[in-house]
């Protein structure tokens, strides 16, 4: 590998290029580093300790609801909303958004495209300290109050509650401005730092799902922080926009924060796809079917996303002609889908497909992802959604898109790359093990909770009538076999990564520019600019690296 | 971090180069495309409270009317005139620093301070004499002149669209007060003035946003 | 050759920025000029600032001479701004006038009913 690198260099440090980037400086010189694939990892664990501790609320709420019994409950009806509230915050702004796009994304993005680093490497280190910064002062709202309005933060309840609502809502806001600059300089590395030959058709489709992503960011989360800028005025000034007393309109924040808040569901569901877009090809080693069709549905769904966030809004008091304008218009939301689902699927049809752990979550986000994006259309559809607006149906519908499809997706990308990232395989039959127990344990969990939903449990509620104990109870059960998989999985990585570096640089034979330099890369990602000839996903023909030095 | 020597070809690379650029004008392109994404979000996020102003304006008329015959449209012009000047300035303080004139730079960027100056005095006494008035948002407005109750919406809005406006004017003059030291540092040539161009850049975009506040907020009736 | 291209695009600056004075002065006699609705005034208003906003951005802000993509951010960041308008204004402006047929005929008598016992609190 070393002899690769002729060019003589003048400051002293040249044979620096060639070390690893994990054992490439001190511990100080990570916190301050502007290396994509440092921040990628530091974000890595970042966010796998908010999934822990997001994860610890969940199992905490589902205890609670083992019994109906009063006598039998773990906690009062006040703590159990401000766990609830935390479960949902901590989730979605600290471990679902980040996850794909500040951890993976950020390692692998500009390895794909061929670049030394992102485009503005600086604004990437102040991303990850401003995500350090947010999460500490939500930690901060945690314990000095804690918060009980879901993570919605809907009007005018939370203007008037008391608990840490303008500290939770500031920690979001700090955390938006850590995603729109993620965005930035994903959409400036995209235009501006693809190495030669690599025109826009060429691109990973991981890369696509990415951009289409940075777009929502870029655009929506803004009006996230003057949504919760609003939201802080109101509660320190009570300028009245949000308050019928005061004559203002209660359901414009619900505008406001969906306006923001569903293209975010999509922040949080194109980065899966991206990364299901990848594993299929290589773990089928077949090229992809419907690349453009793929490529242009990601940002069809990135645009659409914005124009149907009225279906959350059914039952507010909004009027029935947005209503039905808005349901008319999410369903649009199933055709990009379908089409790349359908693309998925064909893909492996006639492929050679190997069934490692990657592979396996990537078939489970399929089953999932379907249920999830099916009961979707069930909820977009107006006059159904009246019926189940705010019952388990719904709980148990964005579980399906947020934990069954983005976090499985995360999953199989962490498995994917973790040989890239860390150097070291990690023990493939605990992995499938752990990937039956996930997946049993999920579906055991949610599966009831759409019986429940259908049958009228209303989510959020901290007691329930006798007659739906027994669902309750599988889905308690259910969340314990999930928290077993996480477990067994913890345990396997973390051994992993007490070995000697042992992953070949490309152990599942990918095509795409990562898995043709070293497992772990050296710090400057390539010894020369790659020049890319090939096309993606051209497994059909023998492989022709398009990185030299590459073995 | 290492230099940039280590890309074939790029021998005599200037210093500002980064070195996971080709080259400058890639950085250049780069930054400019990274400011322009910037400021599309500055858009979207005064677009939300031009949104909030507007959808309220429609439900409350004749409370926005009341409450903008209280605001004074001469300041306001005045205001709207040493902004369009400071941005005539800004724009030729960065040719200047494209021509590598510096001592030509320096002046106009002086310049656009002082108009950046103006426009908070100006700001200053409007704010005080609402204060005086009692012309503030929502609980606190104790405006004795009667008018529709509403007006204390109104006010919320005013006070939040000037407000976060002015807060971009501050960090404004302080980008500016920076690159102008910079300036006469002698950093910037016509082979590199980044800098200047893109707080050029969010400088006009401040004044962008006052073109759309004045008529809004001072000359609906 | 530089010296040129220098003067004259100073000179198109300072054309730009007299071409600004002079709308504002427009827009501020417009707003003493009654045109007989005040959505016509506004209307008015927007409009020049519309015209000033796109002087600003092609000349000051050299849209006209970038490349293409980063006047394509600017435009859709501001269609992207007017979906967001849009919107809630179809809401607002429809609440209590579009209502299905079955509601109609229960919407009427329920209203009717309810206006006496709210007559105590102050009226809308």
């Amino acid at each position: 590998m070393a002899d690769t690198v002729a060019t003589p260099k003048a400051h002293g440090h040249g044979e620096h290029h060639d070390v690893d980037y994990l054992h490439d400086g001190s511990l100080l010189s990570w916190m301050t580093t502007v290396d994509h694939k440092k921040l990628g990892v530091m974000y890595l664990w970042s966010v796998l300790f908010m999934f822990f501790l997001g994860g610890v609320f969940a199992l905490l709420i589902r205890m609670e609801l083992f019994s109906s019994d009063p006598s039998k409950a773990m906690m009062d009806a006040q703590t159990y909303n401000k766990v609830f509230t935390l479960h949902g915050a901590i989730m979605v702004f600290l471990f679902i958004i980040p996850s794909i796009p500040a951890a993976l994304g950020n390692f692998v993005l500009p390895i794909m495209l061929g670049a030394k680093d992102v485009a503005f490497p600086r604004l990437n280190l102040a991303s990850f300290w401003v995500y350090v910064t947010g999460a500490l002062i939500a930690v901060t709202a945690m314990v000095t109050g804690g918060v009980d309005t879901g993570w919605t933060f809907y009007t005018p309840y939370s203007t008037t509650t008391d608990g840490s609502v303008a500290l939770m809502t500031f920690a979001a806001f700090v955390l938006g401005f850590s995603s729109i600059l993620t965005g930035v300089n994903f959409i400036a590395t995209v235009h501006k730092l693809r190495a030669p030959g690599m025109g826009w058709f060429k691109m990973p489709l991981f890369v696509w799902g990415m951009y289409a992503t940075a777009i929502i960011q870029v655009l929506a989360t803004p009006v996230l922080a003057i949504t919760l800028l609003l939201l802080i005025m109101e509660r320190t000034f009570g300028v009245g926009v949000f308050d019928p007393k005061l004559g203002g309109d209660p359901v414009l924040f619900q505008h406001f924060f969906w306006f923001y808040s569903h293209p975010a569901v999509y922040i949080m569901i194109l980065p899966g796809m991206a990364i299901i877009s990848e594993v299929i090809p290589t773990m089928s080693q077949k090229t992809f079917f419907g690349y453009k069709a793929t490529a242009f549905s990601s940002v069809a769904i990135a645009i659409v996303s914005f124009v149907v966030w009225g279906h959350h809004m059914f039952t507010s008091g909004q009027s029935q002609l947005a209503g039905a304008i808005f349901s008319f218009l999410t369903f649009l939301v199933g055709i990009p889908s379908a089409i790349k689902v359908f693309n998925w699927i064909t893909t492996m049809y006639k492929g050679s497909i190997s069934l490692e752990a990657p592979m396996l979550y990537a078939l489970m986000f399929l089953i999932l992802f379907g249920i999830g994006g099916l009961t979707g259309l069930f909820l977009g559809a107006m006059s159904v959604d009246i019926h189940l607006h705010d019952t388990y149906f719904v709980v148990a519908h964005f579980h399906y898109v947020m934990m069954g499809s983005t976090a499985i997706a995360f999953l199989a990308g962490l498995h994917y790359w973790w040989p890239k990232m860390f150097g070291r395989m990690y023990n493939e039959s605990a992995a499938r093990i752990a990937a039956v127990l996930v997946f049993i344990g999920f579906n055991t969990t949610f599966l009831p909770q759409f019986l429940l939903g259908s049958r009228g449990m209303p989510r959020r509620y901290y007691n329930y009538l006798p007659e739906f104990t027994f669902l309750h109870q599988v889905s308690t059960v259910g969340s314990w076999i999930l928290a077993l998989g996480f477990i067994i999985m913890a345990g396997y990585l973390f051994a992993s990564l007490r070995k000697k570096f042992d992953a070949p640089a490309n152990p599942w034979h990918g095509r795409s520019l990562e898995w043709q330099i070293a497992s772990p890369p050296i710090t400057h990602n390539f010894h020369e600019v790659p020049v890319v000839t090939a096309e993606p996903y051209d497994y059909y023909r023998p492989f022709e690296p398009s990185v030299k030095g590459h073995h | 971090m290492s230099s940039e020597s280590h890309v074939a070809g790029h021998g005599a690379e200037p210093s500002f180069r980064q070195h996971h650029f080709i080259n400058a004008e890639q950085q250049f392109d780069t930054s400019k495309l990274g400011m322009w994404l910037f400021l599309a979000t500055e858009i979207l996020m005064f677009g939300g409270l031009f949104v909030g102003y507007g959808l309220m304006q429609s439900v409350y008329p004749e409370a926005w009317v009341a409450g903008h015959h209280h605001l004074d449209r001469i300041m306001g012009a005045v205001n709207t005139v040493f902004l369009l000047c400071s941005s005539f300035t800004m724009v030729m303080a960065v040719h200047a620093a494209s021509q590598s004139e510096k001592a030509k730079t320096v002046r106009y960027l002086l310049g656009t301070l002082v108009f950046a100056a103006g426009f908070l005095v100006i700001k200053y006494f409007e704010y005080s004499h609402k204060f005086h008035d009692g012309l503030l948002p929502g609980t606190h407005f104790s405006y004795h002149g009667g008018g529709p109750p509403q007006q204390a919406m109104f006010f919320g809005f005013y006070f939040a669209m000037t407000g976060l406006h002015g807060f971009h004017v501050v960090v404004g003059m302080a980008l500016i007060t920076w690159i102008m030291l910079r300036a006469m540092r002698g950093e910037f040539s016509s082979a590199y003035y980044t800098p200047v161009d893109l707080v050029g850049l969010y400088w006009h975009l401040v004044d962008l946003i006052w073109i759309y506040l004045f008529p809004l907020l001072y000359l609906v009736s | 050759m530089s010296e040129h291209v220098h003067s004259s695009s100073a000179r198109i600056y300072v054309v730009v920025l007299l071409a600004l004075l002079f709308l504002t002065i427009v827009t501020v006699g417009a707003a003493y000029v009654n045109f007989g609705s005040s959505s016509i005034n506004l209307i008015i208003a927007v409009l020049i600032a519309t015209v000033k906003a796109t002087l600003v951005a092609l000349f000051f802000m050299h849209l006209r001479h970038d490349p293409p993509v980063n006047a394509i951010i600017f435009v859709t960041s501001l269609i992207f701004l007017g979906l967001f308008l849009l919107f809630p204004l179809i809401d607002i402006g429809s609440r209590d006038k579009v209502v299905p047929y079955g509601l109609r005929m229960q919407a009427q008598p329920a209203a009717a009913k309810a206006a006496p016992a709210a007559a105590p609190a102050p009226s809308h």
